[in-house]
């Protein structure tokens, strides 16, 4: 206890450069916990995008395909699936309700999606989170449009504004379906989910705007057909390119997916959303954990300092040990208090280092939600924090080890002489 | 002690001190055979018997004057003891020896360490080998920084306090003229009988 309070005085006295040290640690210490926070935030809310969904069924290619396109709109569908394979999901004595997407178009790099009324009472996320509107209704007229929050942002939408959809999913199209406006009928609340980067269209709406094209190429027939006579026609779609299904007991969920993926009249493929997103965020964990190993490496540099700050000081300071020693101190003492300054430096810097990050974090997590829908409460000081400081000491000791070894060595050689 | 520069003056006081050992022979030192005796033992001799004074700097710069006088009272509970025999508290004693060196008033006492000057310092190094009363004083050229003036008064308040408390002084110097002032005084270059090996 002695040669802590020793180690204190001695670290206080040289406050400026051991401050230095302390801050390094800090830095490297925020810097991993607070990826590691992140890291957190960003997989809850990816595993949240979507719940209360138990099949997502599209043409048959790879789950992590289907995912994508169909719940994080990236990518495309490799391929269409008929009305007809749709209905006789739906008709099931088992299956609850379905909601079916129809994707290809986009507004200004914002993915469309063709679907029905049900989306916005089926889709859930975060748990139970249900779709709330910030502004407005949901569509009624077949050119009735709603878009999600980040839509409304990133382009000053708002209610009752105009809309054109352009076929195809680049940023910039060269074909765009000007001639059937469509008008935004509502705006959705922020969710943290792709939903908020989406425009939302009836089915018949896409059937609609694609009047008259054949093959994905615009023939002068869409443009003869007006708005008005669309509003006249029989707008049942041929194909959808995924749907969501809910069961009425989750028990007969493998059953069903099961009956689907050996459908006899298509290629299906039906996958539950909780095993695809899983699958999904392996891919993404390559990432994550080259993100970890870069800032453990930060955490190693710092501890580093630690050793170098040490190690420099120990030669200037053979007089203090000599002082140590002529007072009755032993060698051992001398080992002590130079581990003992190494570990308080790093206990000193992860400290501030988790009361930096948690200030920030106060400061920016609700921005952080409000723009990026990643949710970064119940990231509260943990018991990884702990392990953290815990971790960080215990490395700093074994780094301390060595100069104070170095300076063990030196108080034996020196004795009680003192070089000048 | 007597003897010039080289002539294993270091040596002898690490050896006496207890921080060297002998490769060969034996060292007594106030009636403990320390020759063969562990370090941790020897440190704890030393913390408890003997005070030390060297030339210079003697002080951690960290420490305030008092906590640098009490220093050996964290080391021996022997003198942490003695001390509180003597005054009742570490502080009161360190206090109280450095108001006999000359160092008192608040002013003097709340300065840096650093910030006195060489003379407070030896005497402050004087009170922390004084403090608890340790049976042998051992004192390293402590006045080779001093001017002639300053140096006797050094001497005399250092010798002074050691016959008080019937501490033995060690008092290792170049300078013949102090002699006098001393019962016995050795030449070192004299008793000196390690034989140096051949250089050339």
């Amino acid at each position: 206890m002695q040669i802590v309070r020793l180690a204190l005085a001695s670290l206080f006295n040289r406050r400026f450069t051991a401050g230095l040290t302390i801050l390094s640690v800090a830095l490297s210490v925020m810097l991993f916990v607070g990826v590691e926070k992140v890291r957190q935030g960003a997989r809850d809310s990816f595993e949240r995008t979507i719940s209360g969904t138990d099949l997502i069924v599209g043409a048959r290619s790879s789950a992590i395909n289907l995912v994508l396109y169909s719940v994080f709109r990236i990518g495309d569908a490799t391929n269409n699936i008929t009305w007809d394979s749709y209905q006789r999901v739906a008709e099931r004595d088992d299956v609850a309700w379905t909601v079916p997407l129809s994707l290809g178009d986009s507004h200004r790099g914002f993915r469309v999606v063709g679907t029905t009324t049900e989306f916005f009472e089926r889709y859930q996320y975060a748990g139970d989170q249900t779709l709330a509107f910030a502004d407005g209704v949901v569509f009624s007229d077949l050119f009735d449009a709603v878009i999600g929050a980040d839509v409304a942002r990133e382009l000053g939408y708002s209610v009752d504004d105009p809309i054109i959809v352009s076929h195809g999913l680049g940023d910039v199209s060269f074909t765009e379906h000007d001639d059937k406006p469509f008008r935004i009928s509502g705006v959705l609340a922020q969710t943290g989910t792709p939903v908020d980067r989406s425009v939302h269209v009836s089915l018949e709406a896409i059937e609609a705007i694609h009047l008259g094209w054949q093959s994905g190429v615009q023939t002068p027939m869409s443009r003869m057909i007006t708005p008005d006579q669309a509003r006249q026609l029989n707008l049942r779609p041929n194909e959808i390119t995924a749907f969501l299904v809910g069961m009425k007991s989750r028990v007969r969920t493998l059953q069903a997916q099961r009956d689907i993926n050996t459908y006899r009249g298509e290629p299906l493929q039906a996958v539950i959303p909780g095993v695809a997103l899983s699958q999904l965020w392996q891919v993404v964990g390559v990432a994550e954990r080259a993100l970890i190993a870069v800032s453990l490496f930060v955490v190693i540099a710092g501890l580093v300092s630690v050793l170098i700050s040490i190690l420099t000081s120990l030669n200037e300071r053979r007089r203090e040990m000599a002082i140590l020693r002529s007072v009755g101190a032993g060698p051992r003492d001398v080992f002590w208090l130079l581990v003992s300054e190494a570990v308080l430096l790093a206990v000193l810097g992860s400290l501030l280092g988790l009361g930096l990050l948690y200030a920030g974090l106060g400061v920016a997590a609700p921005w952080i939600n409000e723009r990026y829908g990643v949710a970064l409460t119940g990231l509260g000081p943990g018991l990884f924090d702990l392990y953290m400081v815990l971790g960080v000491a215990g490395a700093a000791f074994l780094l301390g080890a060595f100069p104070a070894w170095r300076a063990f060595r030196q108080s034996l050689a020196d004795g009680l002489s003192i070089k000048l | 002690m007597r003897g010039p520069s080289g002539s294993g003056k270091s040596t002898l006081l690490g050896l006496i001190a207890g921080v060297l050992t002998p490769d060969e022979g034996e060292v007594r030192v106030l009636g403990e055979t320390l020759s063969g005796m562990s370090g941790a033992r020897r440190d704890a001799i030393r913390a408890a018997h003997i005070g030390v004074i060297f030339q210079l700097f003697n002080l951690l710069p960290y420490l305030s004057l008092i906590e640098n006088v009490a220093l050996p009272c964290r080391f021996s509970s022997m003198r942490r003891e003695r001390a509180l025999a003597a005054s009742g508290s570490i502080e009161d004693e360190a206090r109280r020896l450095l108001a006999r060196l000359g160092l008192d008033g608040s002013d003097i006492l709340k300065k840096p360490v650093r910030e006195l000057s060489v003379g407070q310092q030896q005497r402050v190094a004087a009170a922390r080998a004084l403090i608890g009363g340790p049976e042998l004083i051992i004192a390293d050229e402590p006045t080779s920084a001093l001017d002639d003036n300053m140096r006797d008064r050094f001497i005399a308040l250092l010798a002074e306090e050691a016959e008080a408390r019937g501490s033995t002084l060690l008092f290792v110097s170049h300078d013949a003229a102090l002699a006098k002032r001393f019962t016995r005084q050795i030449d070192l270059a004299e008793i000196n009988r390690v034989q140096l090996p051949e250089l050339m």
